[in-house]
């Protein structure tokens, strides 16, 4: 069960962690609980899952990664989640979700993102995915991003809101 | 330019950034330098554009619902349809991707509801469907971007 409180904290770090000496602090004043408070709430949402990952998240393009690519697969429902897996044990990888196929105008149920320094080097590692993966006969689309409109870590609403509250007592 | 201070934060505190009441500090004594130092290369980082942010990455659909969304547009239509997208507070990634389906976004919501109207007002707004891809599993494993900072 997630407490307010801990929407609250998210909250507060979603945006990031300042960078000052002691940031779990700032965050705790802001939020009237203790320092120690803080860490171990944050600890228990990393422990419990609903905080995935906790510390630096890096902008890909800016560090020379423009080539990011969305590849789509069809991928029969009984292997998906062993292919999922499979896929996902690549460092090349960074994400791997099942989505609903939309009939025939989108027959996809498996999607992963490969982000690299080249078009060229994205494919050599889609390549060698499907070669060590088993995929050279599963029907695939690649989409290269072209012009980024909007990137942001997701704001929940929810959490928007509790700050909201909490700061209007 | 990057220095190996910074190549080294980049890298090495994706995960387990330390939750600790110094972690600046912490970081400083694990790498063998001074606390300013780490201090003022994050804040660098941060300025250039090169860290979005030090902080959580909540899994998906753990508060509230998202899904992805992807969408046909033509063209000479393409830069109005993404700017009235992106102007949803529920939108958090907005990407143009080669394929006939060149529009693709994430949305964000508290309910299921509040995702389908945004989608709907989408649609009337722009003219064009809207084909919705909710996430059913997620096999990814997050331990953060390897960065070969190196070449």
């Amino acid at each position: 069960m997630i407490e307010a409180i801990d929407f609250q904290l998210i909250a507060a770090v979603q945006a990031g962690l300042p960078i000052a000496a002691r940031p779990y602090a700032v965050i705790a004043d802001k939020l009237a609980l203790s320092e120690q408070e803080v860490i171990e709430r944050l600890r228990l949402l990393k422990a419990q899952g609903l905080i995935k990952r906790w510390g630096v998240v890096v902008k890909h393009r800016q560090l020379g990664y423009q080539a990011n690519a969305m590849i789509v697969m069809n991928i029969a429902d009984d292997s998906v989640a062993a292919v999922g897996r499979k896929i996902s044990a690549h460092n090349c990888v960074n994400l791997c979700y099942q989505r609903p196929r939309q009939g025939e105008t989108w027959p996809y149920n498996l999607y992963c993102m490969i982000h690299g320094k080249s078009r060229e080097m994205v494919m050599q590692q889609w390549e060698s995915l499907r070669q060590s993966c088993g995929l050279v006969d599963v029907a695939f689309e690649v989409l290269f991003s072209r012009r980024c409109f909007k990137q942001r870590g997701a704001l929940y609403r929810q959490a928007r809101q509790s700050q909201r509250e909490a700061m209007h007592g | 330019m990057l220095t190996t201070l910074h190549k080294q934060l980049l890298n090495n505190y994706q995960q387990n950034f330390p939750l600790s009441p110094t972690p600046y500090r912490d970081i400083a004594e694990q790498l063998g330098v001074s606390e300013a130092e780490v201090l003022s290369a994050f804040q660098a980082l941060s300025e250039q554009q090169m860290i979005s942010r030090i902080g959580p990455v909540i899994a998906p659909n753990s508060i509230g619902c998202s899904a992805l969304v992807a969408m046909a547009v033509p063209d000479y239509d393409l830069e109005w349809v993404a700017e009235v997208i992106s102007a949803y507070p529920e939108v958090n990634h907005n990407y143009e991707r080669e394929n006939r389906f060149n529009l693709w976004f994430v949305l964000v919501a508290d309910q299921q509801q509040q995702l389908q109207a945004v989608i709907a007002d989408i649609e009337t707004k722009t003219g064009y469907q809207a084909m919705l891809l909710p996430m059913l599993a997620d096999y990814f494993i997050n331990l953060g971007f390897e960065l070969n900072l190196h070449d």
